[in-house]
């Protein structure tokens, strides 16, 4: 458990070797590399976790600080990675997950001509990740928080021959600087009062009272907005589903299971300054819960497979935000780590059936599929099922959890919305089960004849992430089933300092769970009328809401919006500046100069004749002078 | 007998009047001559200058200009030989070969 | 008596150079410089000091101006080259001349008053002049030898013709 410290390390290692020597190794040697480099840390991960276990709570955190990196005057920011609870949490999902998607990537990545240079940026984005959720401080955690912002741009434009991945790319990384520029406002903020990022002292100031509620406020609202940007929240969001760009394993690691939630990381982490200013956790809590049907309506009228899962991705952040939002990190946490598992196998599954189809993503074209994929199929309905919030199921148990303790913290309008969505969650997924597996074929006949199962390669992730997505809940069972019930809660206890946890009676959080669960089956069976068993009533109901269903499939037009009324101001304004300040005023200084210079040297090359009476006529002016000033 | 100042002020005078035939003249050869005349010039202040104040250093110096300038008037008449040779002419504003 | 050669000489002098100035013929301004050589080489006579009067005139109005006399003839032109006709150039020239003049004088006039006549000491005739040479002056006076055969060989070499093949 002292390795703890080498978790990031390993895959940077061999992101860098990937990096200046790939060109020249074999490509089975960069795929066995680049896995295994994860696979090590994975293991170094679970020894720690298991380390932790046996730790007691007043040793907590346990810092490891490999250098003093900055030192300047006060200023201080050390290299340090912390193990605890949350950071060993979240080094588990990351590396492990990250493994499977490495492995799944060999098959789908297998023909790709820049196969070396993704293994080089999956490793890169691996160290980026493990270094923000690992560091001790908020300036580490910067940095790994714009290392991942880096690689995801990298990522999301891999296929940068296209032109529309490599605006995606850039759009990404545009939305996510804005972001950041309140999340650095909000470190700065935290540095002035407290004189350094490292968590223990914020901790301190805030239980020493360091920190006005005024002041929290303010700061907890910058991360948040920071927060917004990386986790693709209300008003931040519109970079993910043009995410969508790039390669399948890449949406399934970076876009669902792990750097979208480095928002929700960071808000767990600051917990203490969230619940100190009560308004900056009612605001996550809005933004979460609005952000999650916001983001369900839109998944409703998609027609490419990955753009509902990239708008339910949107839309369960959101949940893990009104997690946090109402006091429950815990419960927000868990919604992390279930969600890293069958969000990222719906993507991989999604991802295997385009491969089967030859890259066919468009729903329409599909149908009836569960005949052709074995693998894929059951695997898919699991995450399916899991996300839905049915019963016994990883999602239901995160789900469940959040919703009741909105509910408990008289959150009810919040708790309202949360239920609306899970509707919406169940019906959107169903759809797109039913769409893709079911019912009758339309697909296109090219495909069709080349219409194969994927490898094994890729389908053995699949089942074991299917594993995990029914099983990881048991970690975290409901409290009504016994104090003890809830494993996942009371490990992240020295770090989430319970709040006001209020306590329903059992028979209240019995009546919860099963408006869930009902909900749940309500969405699935409503999907199953709309598209099994009589497929025309979506087109009825689209005929008669026609500009409902516009709204809606051209995403409220807030990309248009964003468009007209921010970046084109913007585009304008430095144009006019271009034309006005640096071409007239910046270059035409440089330009005056030389040409000044260039002028003068003209005229002084006229005393130049070549004639030595002009010479000679130069030295007695000078003689006069001299003497002149001599004389005077 | 006679004040120094005279001989300082014919100095004078035989110096400006040699800048201004440097000046005047445009052939190579007049306009040489005049550098002589002021070289002569300088010689006739320190002879006099030397006489004022008893020393003979003064005509040491004359000396050594009398002998650097007939070398110099020897090597001087040689470079503008040559340059007649090649321009055929020796009127100075046709020695234009440093132009720019 | 002292007086009436100086300014005989001076007025001879100045003359010589006015004329060489004012002359268009190259040999008449190299005639008119050998005449106020000579009257310089008088002046220098007039100042005690025989030696470089007589070398004055052997060097300079002997040898120097003799050289000037031969180079003008090979350069042989036909008729005389009119004096400098551009007006800024002169203008300018004579303006600065004039200036130059006048500070001269003003530099000179302070100093001088202290310095009196000339009457008074002797500075030495050709022996003490030769011992200095030979002792105080020694170094410069092996270096001009130096330089003197530097400009010999120079000169030579200079204008010596190629030899056809």
């Amino acid at each position: 458990m002292e390795m703890f410290w080498l978790i990031p390390f390993i895959p940077g290692a061999s992101a860098f070797i990937l990096a200046v020597f790939g060109h020249w190794l074999p490509k089975k040697f960069v795929s066995w590399l680049a896995c295994l480099s994860v696979f090590a840390s994975f293991l170094i991960s679970l020894v720690s976790f298991f380390g932790l276990l046996k730790v007691s709570s007043e040793s907590l955190p346990i810092i490891k600080t490999l250098f003093h990196w900055v030192q300047s005057g006060t200023f201080q920011a050390d290299f340090a990675l912390q193990l605890d609870p949350l950071s060993s949490i979240m080094t588990l999902v990351v590396t492990g997950v990250g493994f499977l998607i490495h492995v799944y990537s060999v098959g789908y990545m297998g023909h790709d001509k820049g196969y070396k240079r993704y293994f080089t940026y999956l490793n890169l984005f691996t160290f980026a990740m493990l270094i923000l959720v690992m560091g001790a401080n908020l300036v580490l955690m910067f940095v790994g928080w714009e290392g991942v912002g880096l690689c995801s741009y990298l990522l999301i434009g891999f296929w940068f021959e296209k032109h529309s991945a490599a605006n995606a790319g850039k759009k990404a990384f545009i939305v996510n600087r804005i972001g950041d520029a309140a999340f650095i406002l909000g470190i700065f903020f935290l540095f002035l009062i407290v004189g350094s990022g490292d968590f223990r002292a914020i901790t301190g100031a805030i239980e020493g009272g360091a920190i006005t509620q005024g002041m929290a406020t303010l700061i907890a609202l910058l991360l948040f907005a920071g927060a917004t940007g990386k986790s693709a929240q209300i008003p931040l969001y519109v970079w993910l589903p043009d995410a969508m760009e790039g390669p399948t394993p890449v949406s399934a690691l970076i876009h669902a299971a792990t750097m979208v939630t480095a928002g929700v990381y960071m808000v767990s982490r600051m917990n203490l300054l969230f619940t100190l200013s009560g308004v900056a956790g009612q605001v996550v809590g809005l933004v979460g819960a609005l952000t999650a049907i916001f983001a369900a309506t839109m998944a409703l009228t998609q027609n490419d497979i990955k753009r509902v899962l990239a708008y339910s991705t949107i839309s369960q952040i959101g949940y893990m935000f009104i997690g946090c939002g109402v006091g429950a990190y815990a419960a927000g946490m868990f919604h992390l780590f279930t969600h890293a598992f069958f969000k990222s196998l719906l993507f991989l599954a999604a991802g295997s059936v385009m491969h089967a189809l030859s890259g066919e993503l468009d729903m329409r074209k599909m149908g009836g599929l569960r005949k052709y994929l074995p693998l894929t199929y059951p695997t898919f309905l699991v995450g399916a099922i899991a996300i839905a919030g049915v019963p016994f199921l990883s999602g239901f148990f995160s789900k469940d959890a959040i919703l009741t303790q909105a509910f408990s913290q008289g959150q009810y309008f919040i708790w309202a919305l949360g239920l609306m969505g899970a509707v919406l969650t169940a019906f959107y997924m169903f759809r797109l089960v039913f769409l893709t597996f079911f019912g009758q074929e339309r697909l296109d006949p090219h495909a069709k004849e080349h219409l194969h199962e994927s490898p094994r390669v890729m389908t053995v992730p699949l089942v074991i992430l299917a594993f995990f997505s029914i099983f990881a809940g048991y970690v975290g069972l409901p409290v009504v089933l016994g104090e003890k019930a809830n494993l996942f809660s009371r490990f992240l206890d020295p770090v989430i300092h319970p709040g006001q946890e209020a306590h329903l009676s059992s028979g209240a959080e019995w009546l919860l769970i099963l408006i869930s669960v009902a909900v749940a089956i309500c969405g699935i069976y409503i999907a199953y009328i709309f598209y099994l068993k009589s497929p025309r009533t979506p087109h009825r109901i689209v005929a008669r809401f026609p500009k409902i269903y516009k709204l809606l499939y051209n995403k409220y037009y807030m990309d248009e919006v964003y468009n007209a009324a921010i970046v084109r101001p913007l585009v304008k304004g430095s144009q006019i500046v271009y034309d006005k300040f640096d071409l007239k005023v910046i270059d035409g200084t440089i330009d005056g100069t030389a040409a000044a210079t260039g002028f003068a040297g003209k005229v002084l090359s006229l005393f130049q004749s070549g004639l030595v009476k002009d010479y000679a006529l130069a030295i007695l002016l000078g003689v006069v002078i001299f003497l002149g000033y001599l004389l005077f | 007998m006679i004040p120094v100042s005279y001989f300082f002020g014919l100095s004078i005078v035989l110096f400006v009047l040699g800048v201004i035939g440097f000046f005047v003249k445009r052939d190579l050869v007049t306009m040489f001559m005049a550098v002589e005349v002021m070289l002569n010039a300088g010689n006739l202040a320190f002879i006099a200058l030397a006489k004022a104040a008893g020393s003979p250093a003064g005509q040491v110096i004359v000396f050594f200009i009398i002998t650097v300038a007939a070398a110099e008037a020897a090597v001087g008449l040689a470079i503008i030989l040559l340059v007649f040779r090649q321009k055929k002419s020796i009127k100075a504003e046709d020695m234009r070969l440093m132009k720019g | 008596m002292g007086i009436f050669l100086f300014f005989l000489l001076a007025i001879l002098c100045v003359g010589g150079v006015l004329g060489m100035i004012l002359s268009k013929n190259q040999a008449h301004n190299a005639l008119f410089l050998v005449l106020a050589f000579a009257c310089l080489g008088g002046l220098f006579g007039l100042l005690d000091a025989p030696f470089i009067a007589a070398v004055q005139i052997i060097i300079y109005a002997g040898a120097i101006m003799v050289l000037f006399i031969f180079v003008i003839m090979m350069v042989n032109l036909e008729q005389g080259i009119a004096p400098e006709k551009k007006r800024w150039t002169l203008g300018l020239s004579a303006g600065l001349a004039v200036f130059l003049l006048v500070e001269l004088v003003l530099a000179v006039r302070g100093t001088l008053g202290s310095l009196g006549r000339t009457g008074g000491q002797s500075i030495g005739g050709p022996t003490e002049l030769g011992r200095l040479l030979f002792t105080d002056y020694l170094y410069p006076f092996e270096i001009t030898s130096v330089l003197i055969i530097a400009a010999l060989v120079g000169a030579i070499v200079l204008v010596k013709k190629k030899e056809k093949e």
